[in-house]
């Protein structure tokens, strides 16, 4: 079994999101990812960044730690996100009611839920003063 | 990695937004400026998102405002022949109840 394996270590700022999706697009082009997956990797991706970016250290600065495996049988892709900001479980809150009319409509909560309906699995620990967030997906046709 | 580059026709009371490349965290604040700064005396708006290859939840917040402030002037938006994947966006998110999209 094929494993390739990279790490990213990147300032937790939104100003840096395009750096991010160019790493994670660069290794699944590598493999032939499927457009569907890499746009729903894409946005997971940026959800979760965007988080820690505007969030995790706040109003200071730090680092994030982006580590990816992606494995041949089955085509799969395991993204792990790493900081050492305020520990926050995005997996916590309640689903947003994605029934409700316009005028009742809050935007909060949809990056994270669109998160859990896109990959095939999504969770977090807190270990050693780090939030640990990781997503995986499969990468075939769907 | 594709920018946004966004076109604007405006007809009469018509204004059509073609929008081309990514509507993410980077590029929505400029869109969301862009399309606003136009919507003096216009009673429909059709976001012609045929050439968007992208979209993520920093669009859905823009398009929920443009789409109350519309209707609070009994005016239309239009989300015009999104891609697959974008849809996708909007169905998982009920959007494409509250939206007027155009296939």
């Amino acid at each position: 079994m094929e494993l390739i394996k990279k790490e990213l270590d990147v300032e937790a700022n939104v100003n840096k999101l395009r750096t991010v999706i160019s790493f994670i697009d660069k290794q699944l082009e590598a493999v032939s990812c499927p457009m569907r997956a890499q746009f729903q990797i894409e946005l997971s991706v940026e959800e979760i960044f965007v988080n820690i970016a505007s969030y995790a250290y706040s109003p200071g600065t730090g680092m994030a730690q982006i580590k990816t495996i992606i494995s041949a049988d089955p085509p799969e892709a395991e993204i792990t996100f790493i900081d050492r900001g305020m520990r926050y479980d995005p997996l916590a809150k309640d689903d947003p009611d994605v029934t409700l009319p316009a005028s009742q409509r809050k935007v909060g909560g949809l990056g994270i839920f669109l998160t859990k309906k896109n990959m095939d699995s999504v969770s977090y620990e807190y270990r050693d003063e780090c939030n640990i967030l990781v997503l995986k997906k499969q990468l075939v046709r769907q | 990695m594709d920018d946004l580059v966004i076109r604007k026709i405006r007809e009469n009371n018509v204004l059509t937004v073609i929008a081309e490349g990514r509507i993410d965290t980077d590029t929505t604040p400029g869109f969301d400026a862009d399309v606003n700064s136009s919507l003096d005396g216009i009673t429909k708006l059709v976001l012609d998102f045929e050439k968007v290859s992208y979209i993520s939840s920093s669009a859905l917040r823009v398009l929920l405002d443009l789409h109350k402030k519309m209707t609070h002037i009994n005016s239309r938006l239009i989300i015009r022949k999104p891609i697959d994947p974008v849809t996708e966006v909007f169905e998982i998110t009920g959007f494409s109840d509250i939206l007027n999209i155009e296939k």
